[in-house]
């Protein structure tokens, strides 16, 4: 299809290494002996347990529910009991553990019952569709894992015409988007007609990057019967994945800093969560699997797996064939902004794109080099930063000015450190300096409520304080009324600062 | 002659007055220096320098008597901003960061003798005499002014956990190739 695309800022086009996957179909995984889900595999609020250990539970029962406003809950993969809940190790940098539910499969593979199937999602109230999708535990599954249903509430506060459906994919190595919309085509069209329908979008665009020409193919025939729905092939370069950047090629629009692309009318979802979304609307479905790419050079046979929420990155390691060769970077994620796995005793969450074993010819690593100062790296970003200037204040702890500057709008798609001729960690730093920023901007807020308490703890001291004068002083008419009102105050204050502990 | 006194006695007064005034009008109320010593401080008036609370605090520093290591709370970070301030040389090479702790009750030695509850300043800690008592963490703000008066033992002071919503990246390590610089240059003379 012949488009208008509008220009975008930076890129960097780095080796796809596609190949080694996307002609292969996906594989479904052999149920594992044991699976971890964490409570947290999204943004927000961590999920709360509803099952206790020993107990039974079947394939798609609710195991954690929604705590507050924006969380999701998790479900059950299989049928099986519940060993643990534990603190396992998380498929997260840090290393650090995180609940997790521990259920073993009893080989059934036994289905709860489900939610009745949405029938005619076009008919029925908006608001059951959104009820639906949370309940199903559905989040971004291309890397943001936001939940999906928070974000079909942007239609009642904004006016959204656009829905954009991400299928660029432009990590390297990461084919299992490509996969989904080449084998599911129907399921990612209408999924993302159910949400242009919640969101009362009236165009569909799927942005697809134009090395995926099957996908581009498929998406445009099951696209073909509906009007408002095209498929758009997007030029091959990296970041075209984030989604402001596939909004301003697509539409034009372009979202201002620290802004939400709502505000240009203007949602985004992953073609993998329109298909979740679908799933759960049309089968009443949970989100309980997710396609993963098992790629890299040091994977005997790279593979797209269909695997279950909670197995280990060992399980699919070995369903690939194991290693060639020990590999020199374990990656969750792409290779651009993947992060390294602490191990392989992690589970695969839902937010888990690829499983990139690298080898050390792949990975390239030298020695960092003194700056030239050449600019490669303003050219390259994606959100019109100054990468050189930036890394300059925050490697001495100028962060203020770093965060005046705009460090808070990079994205970590990692361009400028890729591009870097003298392999300076640019990202890297970019990455600490928006942890720090983010750790100190809590702390302002926890030092602010911790004076509001005190101020609040002093006036309730001197209010005790005048009761007791007014008691001794012999007035008693007086004294009654005061005494019981301060007590109540008491009360007051201890209800508010448990909410506020809770909140 | 007569004009030149004149004038100059005139000059003089204007001069004189104004000052007068400005002297009774335009006073500033006490050190500025130690309003902005304050507003470095964690504000949390925990007490543990052993002044009553930040501002007794940041008045003794700007005196010049108390050091500017002074805050425990504020830790490392603090004692920098205030040496930079105060213009004052410090050595932090031996200063212990211990980091917030917050203050935990262990339930079994607790006797529910409300002496802890009296101490706190923020209200962060719920029971009842002979009830036993608990802290909310989130209201904690870690000046472990209730530990000390537990009859028991029974307050510990943990020190607040890293989990994975407060994790960062740590900072990149400058250039990893041998430099010609002695190892202990400042990392600000390199950017």
């Amino acid at each position: 299809m012949i488009r208008h695309l509008f220009p975008v800022r930076g890129g960097v086009h780095p080796a796809y290494r596609k190949d080694q996957t996307s002609e292969r179909a996906v594989l479904p995984l052999p149920m594992p002996a044991m699976l971890y889900i964490p409570l947290q595999q999204h943004v927000g609020q961590a999920a709360e347990v509803l099952v206790s250990i020993g107990e039974r539970v079947r394939k798609g029962q609710m195991i954690a529910r929604c705590s507050g406003s924006v969380s999701a809950p998790q479900h059950a993969p299989t049928s099986g009991h519940i060993r643990d809940i534990a603190e396992v190790t998380a498929p997260h940098a840090s290393g650090l553990a995180q609940t997790t539910i521990v259920l073993e499969p009893d080989g059934a593979d036994e289905w709860a019952v489900l939610p009745e199937p949405i029938a005619d999602p076009f008919a029925v109230d908006p608001q059951l569709i959104r009820e639906r999708v949370a309940k199903a535990g559905v989040v971004g599954m291309g890397g943001a894992v936001f939940p999906a249903a928070v974000k079909l509430d942007l239609g009642t506060r904004y006016k959204i015409d656009t829905l954009v459906i991400n299928g660029a994919e432009c990590e390297p190595y990461v084919t299992c988007d490509d996969r989904t919309m080449r084998e599911h085509p129907q399921e990612v069209i209408d999924g993302a007609r159910i949400i242009a329908r919640v969101l009362g979008a009236t165009r569909i665009v799927v942005g697809v990057e134009r090395n995926k020409p099957q996908a581009i193919e498929a998406l445009t025939r099951a696209a073909a019967a509906y009007p408002g729905v095209e498929v758009v092939g997007v030029p091959a370069q990296y970041p075209m994945g984030y989604a402001h950047e596939l909004i301003l090629a697509t539409t034009g629009r372009e979202t201002p800093a620290g802004k939400r692309t709502a505000e240009v009318g203007v949602v985004a979802y992953n073609c993998s969560t329109a298909r979740a979304v679908d799933q759960a609307v049309r089968l009443g479905r949970p989100l309980i699997t997710r396609v993963v790419t098992v790629s890299g050079g040091a994977i005997r046979e790279p593979k797209n797996v269909e695997c279950p929420i909670g197995a280990r990155v060992g399980d699919l390691v070995a369903f690939c064939g194991g290693f060639t060769s020990p590999p020199a970077h374990l990656v969750n994620g792409g290779p651009m902004m993947g992060q390294p796995l602490p191990n392989l005793e992690v589970p695969v969450v839902k937010g888990t794109a690829g499983i990139l074993a690298l080898t050390r010819s792949e990975t390239n690593a030298r020695p960092e080099e003194p700056c030239i100062r050449c600019g490669t790296c303003v050219s390259a970003c994606p959100v019109g930063l100054v990468p050189v200037e930036l890394a300059a204040l925050i490697r001495r702890d100028d962060l203020k000015t770093a965060a005046r500057l705009g460090v808070g709008d990079c994205i970590g798609c990692g361009s400028c450190a890729w591009v870097c001729p003298s392999q300076i960690p640019l990202v890297q730093y970019f990455n600490y300096a928006n942890g720090m920023l983010w750790n100190q901007e809590q702390q302002e807020r926890k030092n602010a409520r911790v004076k509001a308490l005190a101020e609040a703890h002093a006036r309730r001291v001197e209010k005790a304080a005048a009761a007791k004068r007014a008691a001794q002083s012999g007035r008693k008419p007086a004294a009654s009324p005061a005494a019981p009102r301060a007590a109540s105050e008491e009360t007051g204050r201890k209800a508010a600062a448990t909410e506020e502990a809770g909140s | 002659m007569l004009i030149a006194i004149g004038s100059l006695t005139l000059i003089g007064l204007v001069l004189g007055s104004g000052l007068g005034a400005a002297a009774r009008f335009l006073r500033v109320e006490g050190n500025p220096l130690e309003a902005e010593i304050q507003s470095m401080l964690p504000g949390s008036q925990c007490g543990q320098c052993g002044y009553v609370g930040c501002g007794q605090a940041a008045a003794a520093l700007a005196r010049g008597e108390a050091p500017v290591t002074l805050c425990p709370p504020g830790g490392r970070a603090v004692a920098q901003a205030l040496a930079k301030r105060l213009g004052v040389q410090i050595d932090l090479s031996k200063h212990e960061d211990k980091g917030p702790q917050y203050a935990l009750i262990v339930e079994d030695l607790c006797t529910g003798c409300t002496r802890c509850i009296r101490e706190c300043s923020v209200d962060a800690i719920f029971g009842a005499t002979k009830q036993m008592h608990t802290i909310l963490t989130d209201a904690c703000h870690t000046c472990g002014k209730c530990a000390p008066v537990c009859p028991t033992g029974a307050i510990v002071m943990n020190p607040v956990p890293v989990t994975i919503r407060t994790w960062h990246w740590p900072k990149p390590q400058v250039s990893p190739r041998p430099k010609p610089l002695s190892q202990s240059e400042p990392l600000g003379a390199a950017a």
